[in-house]
């Protein structure tokens, strides 16, 4: 293998966090089997997160930009990555397990007739191979996958698990722009609008810290306690199933098997009993808390810190000595 | 309208697993085998089309084992007017690539106007069978999506992103995948099931979907489990004891001073 290209997702010229994480992997893998790393920008007007990219110790910044490109088109991002992915001639291409990177990396990997390992937690170069590892059924077993073939490989990373690239000095010299004619109608789909949702409130799969709740929230109202928690450690809000089908949150929140697979720093569950579908989503959060009543509730065989207690009477307690540390 | 709906079986999530001595697959002995849940999404989103417009025509198909008949059969009871199972040796050990085009073998000489699929077949969770087969047949594709709604030839469908929903356009034909929200499945009426046994199941090997053996199964695919694991087992919890004010700051002191994670 010769040359590694990262995928560098970016949201209204904004670098993702996670986009930084893959870039960091990549350097490191670089590092390690003197591979070259070149990333990957696709959209419109991405001058200011180009110059952001030069920051990094990259060997090379590909730009696609096209008005076309504003928003997200899988098949117009497809193409565009198809293109560079010829220039740069990479045998390996990483994406973050994103919803974007998800996406895409699964259409570019047919384009390219070449093997994708979705969602990994590591991989590793094993001669001319990819090695990945992935978790399946629900977390309890993790998958050692191979790639074979003659690549390029491609992989899509889990946010939050690897560590985040690190800027170093400005290089413009770095950056080459990709000539590429896409218009609108030439796309086979395109998003015509983003419609964010109510607030603009950090969204569990890319927060550092989740604070959930579950059926023992008994209605929308008692969520405000957790809310505050949330502000209060500079978090998202996360929830089970069961009360995002009792209508009290939207399942924008849901963590789990049918909800997000996150990995944050932090995992607080309040009034979770730890189901086997809701484990499948948060088991590889680095460290968990969990604050349930019933002392036999699941939840408690994957915490790192169990509290058995009311709920109620701890959260509103626990916000206050966040707020206490942080005033200090 | 056409629709064909995409659905895999898989073990019920709430399956104990246990790994085959080869220690690289699953001891199927006790494992319960369902509907991957998002395809039922998909599927319930294709009858709600047919409850709209009684001319439309839903067909599921399937790759899979002999039991994934079952699958099939559930479908048909809910209301699916056909149901092909793509079975053969051949097609055993196929991953995500080798999958998609067996399903676009599938299609050859179908017409269709949508193809429906779900977000991720569950336990394996790799999200790609859908979107390989839109690329290789050349068509747009919304994934995850939360909303469809489909006037004339035009599609406006809403798909969950981070924080946000994409509110995507394209033309019919399409493939779209489903995400939870999307509805509520409906369950099989009694006169469903009845109807559905009597339903013809179709079967396609190899040979009738024109694919020669190397480029389907473990031979045709390039992607291989080489091992399944249990994952590390994390260290034990350590309970935090003491009236509710204690307990509170004792657990911001670890988190700060143990765990490092504040
Ligand atoms: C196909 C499928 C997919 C699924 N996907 C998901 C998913 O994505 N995410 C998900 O979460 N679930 C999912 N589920 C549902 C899952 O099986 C559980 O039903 C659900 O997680 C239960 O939610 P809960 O823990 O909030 O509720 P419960 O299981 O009812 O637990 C409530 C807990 O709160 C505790 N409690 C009550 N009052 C208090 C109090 N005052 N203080 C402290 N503790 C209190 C109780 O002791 C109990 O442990 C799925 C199920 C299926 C079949
Ligand atoms: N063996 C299969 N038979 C039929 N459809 C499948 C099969 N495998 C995957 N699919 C479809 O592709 C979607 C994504 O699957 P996957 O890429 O395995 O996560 C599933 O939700 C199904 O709709």
């Amino acid at each position: 293998m010769k040359r590694i290209l990262v995928f560098v997702e970016q949201r209204d010229g904004q670098i993702k966090k996670a986009a930084l994480e893959t870039l960091g992997e990549a350097q490191r893998l670089g590092e390690v089997h003197g591979l070259a790393v070149h990333t990957a920008l696709v959209g419109a007007a991405l001058d200011a997160a180009a110059e952001e990219l030069s920051t990094h110790k990259i060997d090379r910044l590909w730009l696609a930009e096209a008005p076309a490109l504003r928003l997200y088109s899988p098949d117009g991002y497809t193409t565009a990555l198809q293109h560079i992915a010829q220039e740069s001639g990479a045998d390996l291409i990483l994406f973050s397990a994103t919803s974007m990177g998800r996406d895409l990396s699964a259409r570019l990997a047919e384009r390219l007739q070449a093997p994708l390992a979705s969602d990994c937690v590591a991989i590793r170069i094993e001669g001319k191979r990819l090695e990945a590892e992935r978790p399946v059924y629900s977390g309890k077993v993790l998958a050692t996958l191979e790639l074979m073939g003659d690549g390029p490989y491609l992989a899509s990373l889990r946010p939050n698990v690897f560590a985040a690239a690190a800027a170093d000095t400005v290089d413009p010299s770095r950056i080459a722009r990709v000539d590429l004619q896409v218009n609108e109608t030439d796309l086979l789909c395109r998003t015509a609008e983003v419609k964010s949702a109510a607030g603009t409130h950090l969204d569990v799969a890319e927060a550092e810290i989740v604070v959930s709740g579950g059926r023992a929230m008994k209605g929308p109202e008692n969520f405000a306690i957790l809310q505050e928690l949330v502000e209060a450690l500079g978090g998202a809000l996360g929830a089970s199933r069961a009360a995002v089908d009792a209508g009290w949150i939207d399942h924008q929140h849901q963590v789990g098997q049918t909800g997000k697979t996150i990995s944050p720093n932090l995992y607080i569950a309040c009034g979770i009993s730890g189901a086997i579908q809701h484990l499948a989503g948060m088991s590889s959060s680095k460290i968990i808390v969990a604050i349930n009543k019933d002392p036999d509730a699941p939840i408690f065989q994957v915490a790192d810190y169990a509290i058995v207690g009311d709920l109620f009477k701890i959260v509103p307690l626990i916000t206050q000595e966040v707020r206490r540390m942080k005033g200090a | 309208m056409k629709i064909i709906v995409f659905i895999k079986q898989v073990p019920d999530t709430a399956t104990k697993i246990v790994l085959a001595p080869d220690g690289k697959s699953l001891d199927e002995t006790n494992v319960n085998f369902v509907i991957n849940p998002y395809d039922e999404f998909a599927l319930e989103e294709a009858l709600q089309i047919k409850d709209r417009d009684p001319l439309t025509q839903v067909t599921v198909i399937s790759l899979g084992v002999e039991r994934a008949q079952n699958a099939l059969r559930s479908a048909l009871a809910m209301g699916a007017d056909g149901a092909v199972l793509l079975k053969d040796e051949a097609l055993l050990g196929s991953d995500a690539g080798a999958t998609a085009r067996v399903l676009v073998a599938a299609l050859k000489d179908v017409s269709f106007d949508l193809l429906l699929f779900g977000k991720q077949g569950v336990g394996l969770d790799q999200g790609q069978v859908d979107i390989r087969v839109a690329e290789a047949l050349g068509l747009p594709h919304a994934g995850v999506v939360v909303k469809l709604e489909i006037d004339g030839g035009r599609a406006v469908a809403e798909r969950e992103i981070e924080g946000a929903h994409e509110i995507m356009n394209f033309a019919l034909p399409a493939v779209v995948t489903a995400q939870k929200g999307l509805n509520e499945p409906r369950y099989a009426s009694l006169k469903g099931i009845m109807a559905a046994k009597k339903k013809p199941i179709e079967i396609r090997d190899c040979a009738a979907l024109g694919l020669r053996a190397d480029q389907v199964g473990e031979s045709g695919s390039l992607t291989r489990i080489k091992k399944l694991s249990l994952p590390p087992a994390r260290k034990e919890g350590h309970k935090i004891e003491g009236d509710p004010a204690s307990q509170a700051k004792e657990l911001i002191r670890l988190l700060r001073e143990e765990a490092k994670a504040l």
